[in-house]
């Protein structure tokens, strides 16, 4: 128990040292540099014009569709990494259980296929 | 071991003061960066039970795809937050009712394990030397529970039709690329010589 | 209390911050000085001679790159979101630089080169690898420019789609090594393998996953250039069309932050890439002198080719188009990965093959 927490020590210790690498190096250039900003240098870049309103609009669905997949496939590879390192001892049954799995979910994938739905326009 | 302790009073602390200001931030997006921020400090809670299969999983899935998902909604549909939240005295009855529902869960299971004793056999058991706990997961989850593992798929399968159901709409007159046509293609078929004579074009 | 404060408590720690340092350094430094291989290859490739005025051979280019950066002006756009804004890039940075903790560099009089050496770690630099996609997508969103906004939904739905074929592709070397130990694997790959069914256990590099897993290998190569926003997938900066998208409203350091992070992303990948498939910090044969030469120069040797490739693809390609960077992960790379997984497993289970 405290062998499996000593591990993981490091890495907080870790996160520590990178976040204070990072914050030192920016906060070391707002020192460093004379900061004169003005209120055409703050305005949003878009190639010289002036920026044409907000720029967080709607946007196409597609996106939507894309991170739900996403989130479906990656629940699938979350499944098979416990199987994957112990299909040895579960053996032939494990083995068909997943095929089962993965059946259904490429089932669903070839219908997503033939709607479309990977498709981008 | 002190140390133990101090980060999980951190973690545990951190994780209410971020689920606080999930429903109280006034933008939604922080309101999403804060939930993503109490995953982390309840992936912190897992590891310190020793549950650090489930500690990486909840960060790649809840952080790495499901916070996503909420992101882009957020960020990108065109909901006026403000007038959402006027409705929030008229959900205060329906919020409360569950609230108070799962305060009553916590309570009868927390009860159950002082009252009766014979309920601490369904305590999770630690994780035992020598076997990491992704091992032990496996063995049970594809064999002993495999049809809760099914239900698992057909739920996931069930999510993707409902998800292109939901949100495939096709757009008309757009140009797909046909990668298996353009291969097809010959020179015999799409190059044609044409004698043209001068002064009358083709 | 046995020991005292000073053997229990603050040797350890110093120990700690010590192993820390030793691994964050020179990865700060090898990213600084990838910056200058890439534009030295890169102009060897266009024939023409790359920077070559600071310093020898203009080897301290990445130096003045650097100091020139600090001394710049950190601009945050009047429409922005501030505090995001500045997470954003802090947090590519740090997550670049947090992967590396797990990664093995080798054996010591039978211990570990590793700062912590977790069950996990293949699973801690996968979750790693998908909360890159969040700098990306804050900083897009904070700077409220189009041409952020639209950089980082780009490489949002990009990294995604990518991620699946990485995951199926993770599992079949899970398959193969049995375990999730980063260390663990590599050392699965010492003793049983290809070499090892021929009966020529000399030479290692057989034992190795990328031969057997070779179609694996490539998939996870490519896909890890996407996952980096790399040549040729680098739409999301595509320069000509988003003026470089997401760090577009960037300066001074915060933009260098985005910079490294990108930069020690690719290291981290191709660690990950050489830990996986090439035998980490293993030697190609099993001779006496090649097995002096210690481990974290193998490693070395072998992100260093990996990185070269990494250069090269961009030299070499055009970019892709949104469209077809799409069709590439979701109609041909997740297919091809999805039924390897159950190809692999089938063989390993009834050839008995299977580790332990």
């Amino acid at each position: 128990m405290t062998e499996l927490l000593k591990e993981y020590l490091p890495i907080v210790v870790f996160l520590g040292i990178a976040i204070g690498v990072a914050g030192l190096l920016t906060l070391a250039s707002f020192v460093l540099a004379r900061q004169k900003p003005d209120s055409e240098k703050l305005s949003a870049y878009e190639c010289g014009f002036e920026a044409f309103g907000d720029s967080r609009g709607q946007f196409d669905v597609r996106f939507y569709l894309v991170s739900i997949l996403f989130i479906i496939f990656d629940l699938e590879v979350a499944f098979l990494f416990p199987w994957a390192i112990t299909l040895k001892e579960t053996s032939e049954f494990g083995f068909w259980s997943m095929v089962t799995f993965l059946g259904v979910l490429t089932v669903g994938f070839i219908y997503e296929w033939k709607k479309g739905a990977l498709e981008w326009e | 071991m002190v140390l133990q302790a101090l980060a999980f009073y951190v973690f545990a602390a951190v994780a209410v003061a971020a689920g606080i200001m999930v429903v109280t931030a006034r933008n939604p997006v922080h309101s999403v960066l804060f939930l993503i921020l109490a995953f982390f400090n309840a992936a912190g809670l897992f590891v310190l039970m020793g549950a650090e299969f489930l500690a990486m999983i909840l960060i790649i899935v809840y952080v790495g795809a499901v916070a996503v998902l909420f992101l882009f909604v957020v960020m990108m549909l065109d909901i006026d937050f403000v007038e959402l939240r006027q409705g929030f005295v008229k959900y205060l009855p329906v919020g409360g009712l569950i609230g108070i529902v799962l305060l009553v869960e916590l309570f009868v299971v927390v009860g159950g394990w002082v009252s009766l004793p014979a309920t601490k056999s369904a305590i999770a058991e630690p994780v035992r030397e020598g076997v990491s706990n992704t091992a032990a997961l496996g063995r049970l989850l594809y064999t002993k529970y495999v049809y809760l593992f099914q239900a698992a798929g057909l739920i996931l399968f069930v999510a993707m039709i409902g998800a292109i159901v939901l949100t495939l709409r096709h757009r008309e007159g757009v140009k797909r690329q046909k990668i298996a046509q353009q291969l097809k293609r010959t020179r015999a078929e799409s190059v044609q010589l044409v004698k043209v004579k001068p002064g009358e074009g083709v | 209390m046995e020991g005292g404060f000073w053997t229990d408590f603050a040797w350890p720690a110093v120990l700690l911050v010590i192993k820390i340092v030793a691994v964050i350094v020179p990865v700060v430094l090898a990213m600084a000085w990838l910056t200058y291989a890439e534009r030295k290859i890169i102009a060897a490739v266009q024939l023409r001679k790359g920077p070559n005025v600071v310093g020898w051979f203009g080897l301290l280019q990445p130096i003045a790159d650097g100091v020139k950066l600090i001394f710049k002006e950190t601009v945050i756009p009047s429409g922005a979101n501030k505090v995001v804004f500045i997470i954003a890039p802090l947090m590519t940075f740090v997550l670049a630089l947090v992967g590396w903790a797990v990664i093995p560099f080798g054996t010591w009089d039978g211990g570990k080169l590793v700062v912590s050496d977790i069950n996990v770690g293949i699973l801690y630099l996968f979750a790693i690898s998908s909360l890159g996609v969040y700098g990306i997508i804050m900083s897009g969103w904070a700077s409220n420019s189009r041409y952020a906004f639209l950089g980082g939904l780009r490489s949002a739905a990009q990294m995604v789609s990518y991620e699946v074929s990485i995951g199926f592709v993770l599992i079949t070397v899970l398959l193969c090594a049995g375990s999730l130990n980063l260390s663990e694997i590599v050392l699965a790959q010492k003793e049983r393998g290809l070499a090892t069914v021929l009966g020529v256990p000399a030479l290692t590099f057989l034992n190795w996953y990328w031969l057997p897993l070779l179609p694996m290998f490539v998939i996870f190569f490519i896909s890890a250039l996407a996952e980096t926003n790399r040549h040729p997938f680098d739409l999301p900066e595509a320069e000509a069309e988003l003026v470089t998208g997401y760090n577009v409203e960037y300066s001074a350091f915060t933009f260098a932050l985005f910079f490294l992070g990108e930069y020690m992303n690719m290291i981290l990948m191709s660690a990950m890439t050489s830990i996986l498939f090439l035998g980490g910090w293993l030697p190609p044969l099993d001779v006496s002198w090649l097995n002096w030469i210690p481990g974290p120069i193998w490693l070395a040797l072998k992100i260093s080719f990996f990185l070269f490739l990494f250069i090269l693809a961009r030299a070499a390609y055009p970019r892709y188009r949104y469209d077809q960077l799409m069709r590439l992960g979701w109609k041909v790379f997740l297919p091809l990965t999805l039924v390897a997984v159950v190809v692999y497993a089938g063989v390993l289970l009834y050839a008995g093959w299977l580790p332990k």
